[in-house]
């Protein structure tokens, strides 16, 4: 059931795109129209959500420690797990980013009968996250030769990095393969661990996978099984790019799916927890340095608190100081 | 009370599967022995805490103020604004699961609601079905719940069954930490008198007598002449500490634990043990007597009430700089919060060892440090004239504590220091340790009496670690540097693991330090034969 709706309004999105153009001719609308606004709405929807988060404070300095602190000089510190300086943060933050270190620490507990714990190490789901996001990313860098003219030569090179072990042809992208794998597992995962199924939510978690399972799907489809003309297609992102629309003529519809749903995608990215990929730079356990004894920070809330005084505790039990001889202020 | 289930039976009892029903639909059964009562009117009202009033937590009624979700909701709007960290904590969770059974009292348990991904979904779920279009809209569905009073009892048992200790937040790719979330969540539910006597009752008393246990200063004085007492008798050496002295070089602050239940008050008689050795320029405040800080756990404004004192007391008695003996979340108080709750402490001077010269830079700010630090500074230079044969019989283990490891990274001085005075020192297993290292079950308040089924369950991980070098290698001796571990491990060990003892680190220093005139010893602190060869 949590995974069947899902499922279903993704259908429902690749039928639309099939019948709107195929039935209905709206290439004006799947075309130009849709992508103009999704690009529009995921720009200013992202800024807006990092914004919003950026407005509120961080009062406190609050970073989890996950390894010795900087304290007595023969006592070696861990520079990026409990970073002393705004430096080891920043390693720290390139750390979690690009190699998703706190995942890769993960371990499964099990409780057998003894009674006793075991902690397995539990790297599949970090290789799979770390598989799929650089996947995805590759992914997109390489879309990027369709919107530059000409194209530059690192995007090249990534391509053919990408494609080097010249499988097939078209080549075989690797990213492409590692996208769908890596996609494939992290659902099959949600479904049948029984812990985070029960944990997963319909729309916020199945939505997006089915979805960008969808996307891939198609976009291999239309690279290595309908082919679709590359340089009307070039032509018409182009042509978005300078805001004189182009609608390339003659291409499979196959094409107006992968697009619309990249749309959807898009549309949906700014109000869902995909938004995690903005959010990581800005998470306060990770992204400041543990060096609270050493600077001062600054919380801007910060107000005048109603407190017990000395005096008045003083006033309680002067008598009672004075019995056992602890000094007081006032005789 | 609730009976004490045997051990068999709860090991029995856990089952990790979650159930078929959906948690949004699974009603809260709240279970005695797994939960705390609730505040008393005096305590709220100690602290002008919202809501006074007698209530019980089994009661239907919870006598709530009438617009009682609307103080909810603004609170959380309020909180969205100054909480940069609940805003994002709110909005990026993934729901991977990784953190799911990082949770002791999940795996204690097996109560999918105490995943810590759950246990903040109980309150993002509230988030996205008020403060959300899409939640507000699609409700259920896109994983919003509107704020009932089961919700809100839901809330309370769950949010007191988190002891803050962060573990989950180590293994989040995205440092998401469930501890703040619950810092939060209870701040709300203080909104509406909504706390656990336990904390209430502690807090009220740090607030009006300086420290949680309600010593009075001449309780104080008179705990300590005990302890003074048993000193020279074992030892031969009167011990002479001040109290409240102007004009003192160092402020010693710790948690009043430590003066009242062994063994809390060995690691006590340790400090005093110590200082008089090493002849420092010290004094003891019996207005800021407590280290510990029980606001934390209710809220922002009140931690940062009990917190000024320390400062406050140190710039009355015109000290240099401050000590802090061994406590847990006193130390993430310290570390995170305190100089920006109640700096600049510009009247102090920062850290400089009298003994040995170290200047303690890590503390530069704060002018706090930590009596780890200073005595493994001490150990380091050679200052101390250790016979680590008198604690041969002993075979130790350290336990970290969750705040001083997560909240504060301090793993090594006290490792440095039990080597240097034991002679048999054994860790437990990686994943247990560390930055990974397992609650002892009864953090952030919650080592009430009336909840000890939650603690034995929560501690259980805990419990099988030190299981397991007892086994391995005969380990007889948990040492920490936390009062409450001191206070909620012995119950625990006898339980999960019988013939484990808990002990300060300071404790196991003093019992090792050879002292000028001491007369030869034949028992340790707690008058137990020390072994031939130590004497
Ligand atoms: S590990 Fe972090 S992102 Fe994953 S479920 Fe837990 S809180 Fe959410
Ligand atoms: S902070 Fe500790 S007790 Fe609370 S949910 Fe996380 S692991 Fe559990």
């Amino acid at each position: 059931m949590k995974v069947l709706l899902p499922l279903l309004a993704v259908i429902i999105l690749v039928l639309l795109a099939y019948l709107g153009i195929e039935t209905a001719n709206l290439h004006l609308l799947f075309g130009v129209i849709i992508p103009y606004l999704a690009i529009f709405i995921f720009i200013v929807g992202v800024l807006w959500r990092i914004v919003r988060w950026a407005q509120s404070p961080v009062p406190f300095r609050i970073p989890t420690t996950c390894g010795q602190q900087k304290s007595l000089p023969w006592i070696k510190s861990a520079c990026f797990e409990n970073p002393a300086t705004g430096i080891g943060a920043i390693g720290r933050m390139v750390l979690e980013i690009l190699l998703f270190r706190s995942l890769f620490r993960n371990t499964q507990t099990q409780l057998k009968q003894g009674p006793y714990f075991l902690h397995l190490e539990e790297k599949l789901l970090w290789l799979a996250a770390l598989i799929f996001h650089w996947s995805f990313f590759i992914v997109v860098i390489r879309h990027c030769r369709l919107f530059i003219e000409p194209v530059p030569s690192c995007i090249s090179l990534i391509c053919r990095l990408d494609g080097f072990m010249e499988i097939g042809s078209p080549v075989v992208f690797l990213s492409g393969v590692g996208l769908l794998a890596g996609i494939s597992f992290l659902l099959l995962r949600r479904i049948l661990s029984p812990k985070v199924y029960y944990i997963s939510l319909p729309i916020a978690d199945y939505f997006p996978l089915l979805l960008i399972i969808a996307i891939a799907i198609s976009g291999i489809l239309m690279r290595y099984f309908v082919k679709v003309d590359v340089v009307s297609l070039k032509a018409y992102t182009l042509g978005l790019l300078r805001f004189q629309p182009v609608i390339p003529a003659d291409v499979n519809v196959i094409f107006y799916i992968h697009l619309f749903l990249v749309c959807i995608l898009l549309i949906y990215f700014p109000f869902s927890k995909l938004v995690h990929m903005g959010g990581i730079f800005l998470s306060p356990t990770r992204n400041l340095a543990n060096n609270n004894r050493m600077k001062r920070h600054i919380n801007p809330w910060n107000y005048p608190v109603k407190v017990h005084t000395y005096e008045e505790y003083e006033e309680h039990y002067r008598e009672r100081m004075k019995q056992v001889g602890i000094p007081v202020e006032k005789d | 009370m609730a009976k004490e289930p045997k051990p068999q039976e709860i090991i029995s009892q856990i089952n990790y599967k979650p159930p078929q029903k959906s948690w949004m639909n699974l009603p809260v059964e709240r279970k005695e022995g797994m939960f705390c009562y609730g505040a008393k009117e005096k305590s709220l009202q100690t602290v002008d805490f919202p809501n006074p009033r007698t209530w019980s937590v089994l009661d239907e009624d919870w006598k709530l103020p009438h617009n009682w979700q609307e103080i909810v909701l603004e609170g959380m709007a309020e909180r969205l604004k100054k909480y940069r960290s609940f805003k994002i904590f709110m909005d990026i969770c993934v729901r991977c699961g990784a953190c799911a059974d990082k949770c002791h009292y999940f795996l204690g348990t097996g109560d999918p609601k105490n995943m810590p991904v759950l246990r903040a979904e109980l309150l993002r779920s509230v988030y996205r079905g008020n403060f959300k279009n899409i939640g507000k809209v699609l409700g259920k569905l896109a994983g919003g719940r509107k704020l009932t009073l089961d919700v809100l009892k839901e809330w309370w048992y769950y949010f007191y069954q988190c002891s803050e200790c962060r573990r989950c937040s180590v293994f989040c790719p995205y440092g998401i930490d469930t501890a703040e979330i619950t810092m939060i969540a209870r701040e709300l539910l203080n909104l509406l008198g909504l706390n656990i006597e336990w904390i209430a009752g502690p807090a009220a008393n740090c607030y009006m007598k300086g420290n949680h246990l309600g010593l009075e200063p001449h309780t104080i004085k008179n705990s300590i002449d005990f302890l003074l007492d048993e000193i020279e008798e074992k030892t031969g050496v009167r011990v002479s500490p001040t109290f409240n002295r102007k004009g003192a070089e160092i402020l010693f602050v710790t948690p009043s634990g430590d003066l009242f239940a062994d063994p809390g008050t060995y690691t006590c008689m340790g400090y005093l043990i110590l200082f008089h050795e090493l002849g420092l320029d010290y004094t003891w405040s019996t207005y800021a007597s407590e280290g510990g800080n029980f606001g934390f756990f209710t809220s922002m404004e009140l931690a940062k009430r009990l917190n000024t004192k320390i400062y406050a007391e140190a710039k009355r008695l015109g000290v240099k700089w401050i000590i802090g003996g061994e406590c847990g979340h006193m130390w993430r108080v310290i570390n995170q919060y305190m100089d920006t709750w109640n700096g600049p402490a510009d009247f102090l001077e920062v850290p400089i060892s009298p003994i040995t010269g170290t200047k303690f830079e890590n503390a530069k700010s704060t002018k706090m440090i930590h009596i780890s630090e200073f005595t493994a500074d001490l150990i380091k230079h050679g200052k101390l004239n250790l016979n680590p044969k008198r604690n041969d019989h002993l075979k130790v283990t350290f336990h970290d504590s969750c705040n001083v490891a997560r909240g504060m990274g301090m793993f090594e001085e006290p490792r440095y220091i039990i080597k240097n005075v034991c002679p048999h020192f054994y860790e437990m297993p990686e994943d247990t340790i560390r930055e990974k290292t397992f609650c002892c079950g009864s953090g952030s308040g919650l080592n009430a009496s009336e909840n000890m089924e939650l603690r034995l369950r929560g501690g259980l991980p805990r419990a099988m670690a030190v299981k397991y070098v007892q086994e391995q290698y005969g380990v007889n001796m948990l040492a920490c540097i936390c009062a409450i571990d001191r206070a909620a491990l012995p119950p625990l060990m006898n339980y999960w693991v019988p013939g484990v003892d808990v002990t300060g680190v300071t404790e196991l220093v003093a019992n090792a330090l050879v002292m000028k005139g001491e007369k030869e010893r034949t028992t340790n602190l707690r008058g137990e034969e020390l072994p031939n060869i130590a004497k």
